[in-house]
């Protein structure tokens, strides 16, 4: 670039420039005038409705048994469905996603089965993370969805690798990244934009901003307009987009995702939201936010405003409405029965995986451990049912049980 | 054969596997056309393309964690950290993700493809900030492997296997040695085994282990033992983690005495790791207490270096002890 000289100091703050918001629907579910409908087929979007409309059920259902102390944790995507949704609907189905925690919603508009949540909720032997880690930290390789890690924005950077990899593969993937406002606070934030930028690399930054990180309201977390004009500094293309309306998170995303495939370049999608529900489990927003600012946000609820515009072109009926949402709620409190009854991983789980192959001094802490338990069988009763089903070899220990 | 130094001896090793496999990518501070502020990566560039040897940006958490979603993806990335000094920004990338990758997925996901290089370790007057040995963070953390050369020949063979290794390996280049150390190197492809010790000398009266630079200062301590008639046993670990207590044990169950040394403080250093499982194994053979000769319990000095380090006078002395208690 060339530089141009001034001969007078000229401070700036970057009020010089505003980002718009990018919206399509009204709350009302009304195209707005002068908004151009994307081109999305009844079924597609009937596919982001019912797996928005199930990720809602499924974040009741879990958060009530939650509180009957069936399930240890759980975190909501609640009122930001249409960006969690939107944004996975305008990818290709292989790119990667590597989400932050709340973003359930994209695993269910792939195919996530009600099933295959709950064994990860309830960490039991059918559980792909082997019950390792806290509930909603789901994974799934055959559907692009990498195991969600519980420190914050160490995907972001993680994300610019991947889609360095892909570009090198050469098969048009890209990697969609989802992180919240506060977690762009974090420095992998800012490693990982400005390498994308530098590198090239056909990455998606999707922000989610909900407006809280836990209790810290976004005005206590960045002094600027959000997190949008960040892109700024790293020469990267940006948007800002109405995170409650499905179709503009969609139409968003689609281009960028064209920009990032067809260009080699990375992009900051800014969507604005609310968390409608708590952080998690064990937060109570009282402490924090009125019931007032709750309710101006629950009138702009994402689902109802896509609802609308489906009922209006009669994609969607009142009927359908009312069987789904009662076919989902069974589906889940059964499937909930079943993975709740079903058994721990095995005792070798607390060992395998830590490395590809077991090590010898990992195996000697195994024995020894094995040992324990059979000395004291009742103070560990997960250990001692594998171990009492014969899982593994104990060969090498019967003789001290 | 031919004869290269330790630095000759990596490039080597790097060049061997971006020939062999195209999912091999070396990227780092200054690693792209000029070769790294040490010229490890040197013509690697020119020879594979900027796509597979680049610089990056100026942000170690960024190219760990740029790493870890390169290796996720089935990429092979050899990632460059200029100095073990500055490795902890990337602290949680290689704690929290690189170790726990395969673990937290249930092997869904895995970083293994990823290997570290970063040069760490003291006596090339660099102070605080370029002298230190951070090891003994990475061996507290299961999920890692953890390698340290001694020689160039060493260095080709243990990297290469490191590339090639299914987990996730920190391999730490002794600095004070990439071009003080040199010697006779295969030109072709070869590997040495990662988790597994050296015996580089044989010896009935004392053992004493080490790693990395710290070899060639424990093997002139026991030049002096032996000039004295003190019969030692040397074993170079190679791995820190996992390491290979076996071939320690076995010495000590033969000698009764252990000198273990490394550069890194005291307090919380690997020698008490190695210290605490060879009393457990080797409890009522051992003929005096195990010693530990290591740097002092500060951060690294500059002008007061010499006296810092655990040099061969100090290693000689703890030998003598051990012998005559």
């Amino acid at each position: 670039m060339m530089t141009q000289y001034v001969h007078q100091p000229d401070f700036m703050t970057g009020d010089e420039f505003s980002i718009p918001t990018f919206s399509l629907l009204s709350p009302e579910g009304e195209l707005h005038s002068g908004a151009t409908e994307p081109v999305l087929e009844r079924d597609h979007a009937r596919r982001i409705y019912q797996a928005m409309l199930a990720t809602r059920i499924l974040d009741e259902r879990m958060m009530a048994a939650q509180r009957q102390g069936r399930l240890s944790f759980y975190m909501q995507c609640t009122g930001e469905e249409a960006a969690v949704v939107g944004a996975t609907a305008a990818l290709n189905d292989a790119d990667m996603i590597m989400a932050q925690y709340r973003e359930q919603g994209a695993l269910m508009y792939r195919g996530f089965s009600i099933d295959e949540f709950m064994n990860q909720l309830f960490g039991n032997e059918l559980d792909y993370g082997k019950g390792r880690q806290m509930p909603i930290h789901y994974g799934s390789r055959k559907l692009h969805y990498m195991t969600i890690s519980s420190p914050l924005a160490t995907q972001i950077p993680q994300a610019t690798g991947y889609a360095y990899g892909q570009k090198l593969a050469g098969q048009g993937h890209c990697t969609l990244t989802f992180f919240g406002e506060g977690a762009a606070s974090e420095g992998d934030f800012h490693a990982a934009l400005n390498m994308a930028s530098v590198h090239q690399v056909p990455v998606i930054f999707f922000c989610r901003n909900n407006g809280y990180a836990i209790s810290t309201p976004s005005s206590e977390q960045f002094a600027a307009d959000g997190i949008a004009p960040r892109a700024f500094g790293y020469h990267m293309h940006v948007i800002r987009v109405d995170g409650n309306d499905v179709l503009a998170v969609y139409e968003a995303t689609r281009q960028a995702r064209k920009i990032a495939v067809e260009q080699n370049q990375p992009v900051l999608i800014e969507a604005m939201s609310y968390r409608l529900a708590a952080h998690s489990s064990s937060d109570d927003p009282s402490g924090y936010r009125s019931k007032e600012e709750e309710e101006v946000w629950r009138a702009k609820d994402p689902l109802l405003r896509l609802q609308k515009w489906l009922l209006k072109k009669q994609w969607w009926s009142e009927e359908e409405e009312t069987s789904q949402q009662e076919t989902l709620r069974r589906e889940v409190l059964e499937t909930m029965k079943r993975a709740e009854k079903r058994s721990s991983p095995p005792l070798e789980s607390l060992i395998s995986d830590v490395y590809a192959d077991i090590t010898p001094a990992l195996q000697r802490q195994f024995d020894q451990l094995k040992r324990h338990i059979r000395r004291y069988p009742e103070a560990y009763p997960r250990g001692a049912q594998s171990l009492d089903l014969g899982v593994g070899s104990e060969t090498d220990t019967q003789g001290e049980a | 054969m031919a004869t290269m130094n330790m630095l000759q001896a990596i490039n080597n090793a790097l060049d061997i596997a971006m020939a062999e496999d195209e999912k091999v990518i070396c990227f780092g501070e200054d690693v792209g056309i000029f070769g790294g502020v040490f010229r490890a990566t040197s013509h690697l560039q020119e020879k594979y393309g900027k796509a597979r040897c680049f610089n990056t940006p100026l942000v170690e958490q960024g190219i760990i964690g740029f790493a870890n979603g390169l290796a996720a993806q089935g990429s092979v990335p050899v990632a460059e950290i200029q100095f073990a000094d500055y490795i902890f920004p990337a602290f949680d990338q290689i704690v929290n993700e690189t170790a726990k990758f395969r673990y937290r997925s249930g092997d869904l996901f895995n970083v293994g493809g990823l290997t570290i290089r970063t040069p760490y370790g003291g006596g090339i007057a660099g102070g605080l900030y370029h002298s230190q040995s951070p090891e003994a963070y990475f061996t507290h953390t299961p999920g890692l492997k953890v390698v340290v050369p001694r020689n160039p020949y060493q260095a080709k063979g243990l990297l290469l296997a490191a590339i090639r290794d299914p987990d996730p390996v920190l391999f730490l280049e002794p600095k004070r040695l990439y071009r003080a150390a040199v010697g006779e190197v295969p030109e072709e492809d070869y590997q040495l085994p990662i988790g597994e010790a050296e015996i580089t000398k044989e010896g009935t009266d004392i053992t004493v282990v080490g790693w990395g630079a710290q070899m060639e200062v424990i093997g002139k301590a026991v030049e002096l033992a032996e000039e004295q008639g003190i019969a030692c046993e040397v074993i170079d670990l190679r791995s820190l983690l996992p390491w290979d207590a076996d071939t320690v044990a076995e010495s000590v169950l033969k000698t009764g005495r252990l000198v273990v040394s490394h550069e890194a403080p005291l307090t919380g250093g690997f020698a008490g790791e190695i210290a605490a499982t060879i009393q457990e194994r080797c409890f009522l053979y051992l003929e005096s207490p195990i010693a530990r000769v290591t740097g002092l319990d500060t951060p690294f000095p500059l002008v007061l270096e010499k006296e810092y380090l655990p040099d061969h006078l100090k290693i000689f002395e703890a030998i003598r002890e051990s012998v005559n208690f």
